[in-house]
């Protein structure tokens, strides 16, 4: 087991590297520079710009001087906010971010895993029907469409709900945004949990258990449950990823004041540094995702460590 | 089995699966209306109507599904915006699935370590989120059609890789394959005329599921503002359109996120369905 983590754990640093190092080459491939203003500025101002944000160095210099403010959790200046550290924009944005993508990723679980089960306990019924035809449709609809559509209709004709973060109440404004999150990634959840739990109710083990006359209530939960649930454990990672694309519109449409909302600024004003901060961040977040689903993987399946 | 005869096969056994008939009824047709639709309205996609705004859809003045909040007809904008979102769609799946197949093949083919470098690459790749570098490219550079594509294809390509990679691996133990190896193909030769062909039913299904997912691309960054800009349009350019202006004119809204949803739907069921015919142990 120790030598499959070290091997996880090193695996996932060039990943990450290979992330710093494309970001910031993009960003230094750029066409023009950040600073290019319509004002002509005299060379000594413009020099001297350049030497605060030592755009004059080398670029393996600067390169390594970016490695080495991320080692200390420094992402360097905005381009656009003056005197504002990327690090701090983005602290700043985080809790509430965090909080709607956290809670966003227990629904969909909870809800996904439910509704798979049901469905594969019931194939070929109606319910099993319904499931698949709604989560379907929860896969195609894409977020941008389904967000719209939930504020017109709940904030709109029915007026339960606020439309945006600064009406209502810390709970209430809450509710849309994460349903609107959570509800693609019920719909691939609830597929997946269908489809392994179907497999494993076609197990031998799971046939002994049935011959032994076990009723399926007790099958599912002692027997089928835990083998079934893990292909989901593989998807989370893929499901944050998700999240995180999905929480850049979800900020956009109720005007939440999360680090999607600072992405997509950052990108129309081009800032830079904020917009590749964030993607490193962001890929931080879904590399170490990926990692600690590697090592649960790991612990939980033995057959894993050993290939 | 040539490239011919296995359409031929998937043809002859898409016949009676009534979801594949349906689906791919429902998306020609689209298709069509996008193609031949704005010759038979009176309307240019780009011509404004100040004294018509929001107008509600109605047969009278030809503005079948109304107009949006600078008098242009949305009908014949939705055509365009179906158009150009399949347009970029089909471009960057088939990007994906010539990186995608030519680099699986080669790994699954030439086996050993050289398929353990590139597929643990492709490994690494996956822990990547490529959407935000798709965005932060598009904020680098002018934003083109070309690099829209580009970068689509350039994210969906390893599940096509690992896809066709593992096909390959079992395809290169068949007794055709030592046949040509043994009258004296080259490498190139057999992937080139021996595994490929065989790789494509496979591939078909798995390029009518790449398609949703490049048109969910494309409108994901066209609905952020960063993807196809005015007046060209796309239906993620509409949506988002229609979204700023949804109390005044709700059906705007109702009318574009319809008509992405239904191409995004057929486009899923088509692949599911497929995939059922090509393969059916895949049976759900």
């Amino acid at each position: 087991m120790l030598r499959y983590a070290l091997l996880r754990i090193f695996g996932a640093i060039p990943t990450m590297l290979l992330v710093i190092a494309l970001a910031f080459l993009m960003v230094h491939a750029a066409p023009g520079g950040p600073f290019d203003a319509a004002r002509v500025l005299p060379p000594e101002i413009e020099k001297n710009i350049a030497a605060a944000y030592h755009l004059d160095e080398s670029l393996p210099r600067q390169f390594l001087r970016y490695l080495n403010g991320l080692l200390h959790g420094d992402l360097g200046p905005s381009y656009r906010y003056r005197g504002q550290n990327v690090s701090k924009l983005i602290g700043d944005a985080l809790p509430v971010s965090l909080q709607i993508g956290v809670l966003a990723l227990i629904i969909a679980n909870v809800a996904g895993i439910a509704a798979g089960i049901a469905a594969a306990l019931r194939k070929n019924t109606f319910l099993d029907r319904l499931v698949t035809g709604v989560a379907m449709a929860g896969i195609s609809v894409p977020v941008f469409v389904v967000a719209p559509l939930m504020v017109l209709i709940f904030a709109v004709y029915l007026g339960w709900l606020p439309a945006s973060w600064t009406g209502g109440t810390a709970i209430t404004r809450l509710i849309l945004p994460v349903m609107a999150l959570a509800l693609p990634q019920i719909a691939y959840i609830a597929r997946l949990m269908r489809a392994s739990m179907i497999d494993t109710l076609n197990s031998e083990y799971v046939r002994t258990a049935r011959a032994q006359g076990l009723k399926t209530r007790s099958i599912v939960r002692y027997h089928a449950l835990k083998p079934a649930m893990l292909p989901l454990l593989s998807y989370m990672g893929p499901a944050t990823a998700g999240v995180l694309t999905g929480s850049v519109v979800i900020e956009q449409v109720f005007s939440i004041p999360g680090i999607g909302q600072s992405f997509i600024n950052g990108a129309l004003s081009r800032d830079y540094t904020l917009v590749m901060g964030i993607v490193i961040f962001y890929a931080a977040l879904v590399i170490l995702l990926n990692l600690v689903v590697d090592l649960l993987y790991g612990v939980l399946d033995p057959r894993i460590r050993t290939r | 089995m040539s490239y011919l005869a296995v359409v031929r096969s998937i043809l002859r056994k898409s016949r009676d699966n009534k979801t594949i008939v349906v689906c791919s009824s429902i998306l020609l047709l689209i298709a069509a209306v996008a193609l031949i639709g704005p010759l038979l309205s009176p309307h240019h996609y780009a011509d404004t109507d100040f004294d018509q705004p929001f107008a509600k859809p109605s047969i009278s003045n030809w503005h079948v599904f109304g107009t949006d909040g600078l008098g242009r007809d949305l009908f014949v904008r939705i055509l365009l915006g179906v158009k150009v979102t399949l347009f970029v769609a089909i471009i960057a799946s088939g990007v994906s699935l010539g990186i995608g197949v030519a680099y699986g093949a080669i790994a699954g083919y030439v086996g050993g370590k050289v398929d353990g470098v590139m597929m643990r690459a492709v490994d690494a790749l996956y822990a990547m989120p490529f959407i935000f570098f798709v965005i932060l490219l598009m904020v680098v550079f002018e934003r083109n059609f070309l690099l829209i594509f580009v970068a689509i294809g350039a994210i969906n390509w390893l599940d096509m890789a690992r896809i066709v990679r593992g096909q390959t691996l079992s395809l290169k133990r068949r007794e055709f394959v030592d046949a040509a190896r043994l009258i004296g193909v080259s490498t190139p030769g057999i992937i080139l005329r021996h595994i490929t062909p065989n790789l494509f039913g496979v591939v078909v299904v798995y390029m009518t599921l790449t398609i949703p997912q490049a048109i969910l691309v494309e409108s994901f960054l066209s609905f952020l503002g960063l993807g196809v800009q005015a007046p060209q349009t796309s239906l993620g350019a509409l949506v988002n359109d229609s979204v700023s202006n949804m109390e005044r004119a709700p059906w705007l809204l109702l009318i574009t996120a319809a008509v992405l949803a239904v191409i995004l739907l057929c486009f899923n069921f088509l692949g599911d369905g497929l995939r059922e015919v090509v393969d059916p142990r895949k049976k759900t």
